[in-house]
């Protein structure tokens, strides 16, 4: 059977049952690549542990260009993919483009946001980054011996200012007179991908006194923590668990369950539930990651103190303040 | 009696270019452990055989004719304009500035008035490069290569800071206003019973395109200034003797060159898009080089390489959807096909010239 029978095969299997269950479904990643270590490979772990523990395939495809976004979009809807899952925002505005047109399949959106009453077969999963950033902010304060940390962020976009500020109210709530440094990599996607200026960053940080970073820059994040470890500073990762990349001298990571978002979209087929998800602290859709590697920097008091302010956090006693909600923070100038 | 047969240099030595080309991806494929002939179907499928497929082969052709006849038309005047990528990324500001700020009552005229501006802001970013070749001796492909870094990072200051809406995450403009989006051939050629072209981004400007090749050779061969152009490629002593102003006609020429490339802005930004995004051009000013070698700077061959290179275009995406070849490997095949058809292009002449010229005398 050759590869085009298949996928005509699919496409007829769909058209007789439409909405059917076994679909098989398909993953989008963002210009970034498969193997960035951090958003997009969590997509692919997401979904090689989906693969794995329900028997499924998935089909995947890494983006080349700006045009093959809806084109992506639209092969794998008419080939019968179900769900489709997409990773970073810029996909939004191409799912409401072509979402219309495919009223059967299922889309997903992962920090993108698409108008739910437009168009209600899309799913857009949105996480409370600055939940988690604001643990890791509480950690950082507490390690720090200099009463200065520091932030470095990708390109220059909301959404990485929303981790900022998460984290800058986490160090205040710990110590109110900390002083926090805060750089942006640069204002284009190649943000996402610039060791080099990370490392460079990083080492004017530390020069005005810092000593705990946290870096939320996809790519440029590994230039970070390596520069960090080199110099003898501790970091914090992002989105995946970065703790093993440099064992003892990454204090944590702020994780951001890409991977189980992934994973609950694909075990949930053609029956997944569309409109608009937020991934919390409570059920894990953000937190902080412990384990052997970092086991030693982070002492029984700070770890009490970190689950106490969760407990709040989830209890709405403790309002970490969203950037994204207007634009603005409390505890940090841009 | 030092040349080869019209037909052979026209159509022989690209495709025993491509052939080579072909033959070498193929030993990539296989190395990778796929099978060449199941991925050239892929290819042929995904590309020609469906409308949408067209569609997209045909949208990205649109982009290599406008590149490719802006090389071709500097290149008569013996001028190397590799800045077909900066003269394009200002041409999208053109177009963006023209449709997101003057009101436009129907697509139609809005069409014309993007055309002018792309082509004005286009035009401009070659004049700089022209001036200091025409005036300074400084050598243009330098000075065309420099301003695509430049024209980058202008966008790049004038989405971020200026035409970026407020709270949005992508560095992109506004949607263009629905009154000015280009009908694409889904909506032209497609009806009920017939759905054709669906959803690809093909549009009404490959057909500005088409146009744009007859007006090039209008240009080239049949006025007075074309007439100069090549009169200067030829040799620019002799213009110079004739009364050719060298300064004027370079000028000239590179501001129609960087024009031409300025329009292509038309069909992904206005066309595809329907926003200004950063890095809409992809590449398509380099492949403009490629595809005037191939076409031997004619308009009729740079249209027949241009639709080869939205084939290769389509039908690589079309690898990535559905095979497990790495898209780093896909961008290896199409660079193979565009060294061998433009870098290695004497590889395949020269020994075919002798021949050629060997068989002569064997005749005679």
């Amino acid at each position: 059977m050759t590869l085009m029978q298949k996928f005509l095969g699919a496409a007829a299997t769909l058209a007789l049952t439409a909405g059917a269950a076994h679909a098989d479904p398909a993953l989008i990643y963002d210009l970034g690549g498969k193997f960035d270590k951090s958003f997009n490979e969590a997509a692919f772990n997401g979904a090689t542990k989906w693969a794995e523990e329900s028997g499924g395939t998935f089909k995947d495809i890494e983006l080349q260009s700006e045009a093959q976004r809806e084109q992506a979009l639209r092969r794998f809807a008419e080939a019968g993919f179900n769900p489709v899952v997409t990773t970073g925002f810029s996909m939004s505005t191409p799912i409401a483009a072509v979402a219309a047109d495919y009223p059967d399949t299922k889309f997903v959106t992962i920090d993108g946001y698409v108008d739910p009453a437009e168009h209600p077969n899309v799913l857009s999963i949105l996480f409370a980054e600055h939940q988690g950033s604001y643990l890791v902010g509480m950690l950082a304060a507490m390690a720090s011996k200099s009463g200065t940390v520091s932030f470095v962020g990708g390109m220059d976009i909301p959404l990485i200012r929303k981790f900022a500020c998460g984290y800058a109210q986490g160090v205040k709530a710990v110590n109110p007179d900390a002083t926090i440094i805060s750089n942006m990599t640069g204002t284009t996607p190649a943000a996402w991908n610039d060791p080099v200026k990370g490392s460079e960053l990083t080492k004017a940080q530390i020069s005005q006194g810092s000593d705990v970073v946290f870096a939320a820059a996809g790519g440029t994040g590994l230039g970070v923590l390596q520069t960090a470890a080199d110099e003898g500073i501790l970091s914090i990762g992002v989105d995946s668990n970065q703790n093993y990349l440099f064992p003892g001298k990454v204090l944590t990571s702020m994780l951001k369950r890409v991977d189980v978002a992934v994973a609950e979209s694909m075990a949930a087929g053609a029956d997944l539930e569309t409109g608009v998800k937020a991934l919390t602290l409570e059920g894990n859709g953000v937190g902080y990651a412990l384990d052997d590697n970092n086991a030693s920097l982070i002492s029984a008091e700070m770890e009490a103190a970190v689950e106490e302010a969760k407990a709040k956090i989830i209890a709405g006693e403790i309002d970490v303040h969203d950037y994204s909600s207007d634009d603005s923070c409390p505890a940090i100038n841009f | 009696m030092d040349k080869m047969p019209a037909w052979a240099d026209a159509v022989l030595v690209p495709l025993i270019s491509l052939i080579l080309a072909a033959l070498l991806s193929a030993l990539v494929i296989i190395a990778i452990g796929e099978s060449p002939a199941a991925a050239l179907k892929l290819m042929v499928e995904g590309a020609l055989m469906r409308s949408a497929g067209w569609g997209y082969t045909l949208y990205y052709a649109t982009n290599f004719i406008f590149t490719g006849l802006a090389v071709s038309v500097a290149f008569h005047a013996r001028l190397f304009n590799i800045g077909g990528e900066g003269q394009a990324t200002l041409g999208g500001l053109g177009v963006a500035l023209v449709v997101l700020y003057l009101p436009w009552p129907h697509w139609s005229l809005a069409l014309v008035g993007a055309s002018l501006g792309a082509a004005a802001f286009g035009a401009l970013w070659a004049l700089i490069p022209a001036f200091l070749q025409a005036k300074r001796g400084s050598h243009i492909v330098i000075t065309t290569i420099m301003f695509n870094f430049i024209a980058a990072a202008l966008l790049n200051y004038v989405l971020v800071n200026l035409l970026k809406p407020a709270g949005a995450m992508d560095p992109a403009s506004a949607l263009f206003p629905s009154a000015t989006h280009l009908p694409t051939f889904q909506q032209m050629f497609s009806s009920a019973d017939a759905p054709l072209f669906r959803g690809a981004p093909a549009n009404i400007s490959f057909f500005l395109a088409l146009l744009a090749c007859v007006a090039v050779w209008l240009l080239i061969w049949r006025t007075r200034l074309g007439y100069e152009i090549r009169a200067l490629g030829h040799s620019e002593s002799a213009a110079r003797y004739a009364g050719i102003s060298p300064v004027r006609i370079i000028i000239v020429t590179m501001l129609i060159s960087g024009g031409l490339s300025g329009m292509m802005a038309v069909n992904t930004t206005m066309g595809e898009s329907e926003r200004l995004v950063m890095n809409a051009t992809e590449g398509a000013g380099f492949i403009g080089i490629a595809v005037a070698l191939m076409g031997r700077n004619h308009p009729f061959g740079v249209l027949l390489a241009a639709i080869l290179f939205g084939f290769l275009y389509q039908g690589g995406a079309e690898l990535a959807l559905w095979t497990s070849i790495p898209r780093e490997l896909i961008v290896v095949i199409q660079a193979l096909v565009i060294l061998f058809t433009g870098a290695l292009d004497n590889m395949v002449r020269m020994p075919l010239e002798k021949l050629f010229l060997s068989m002569r005398k064997g005749s005679t």
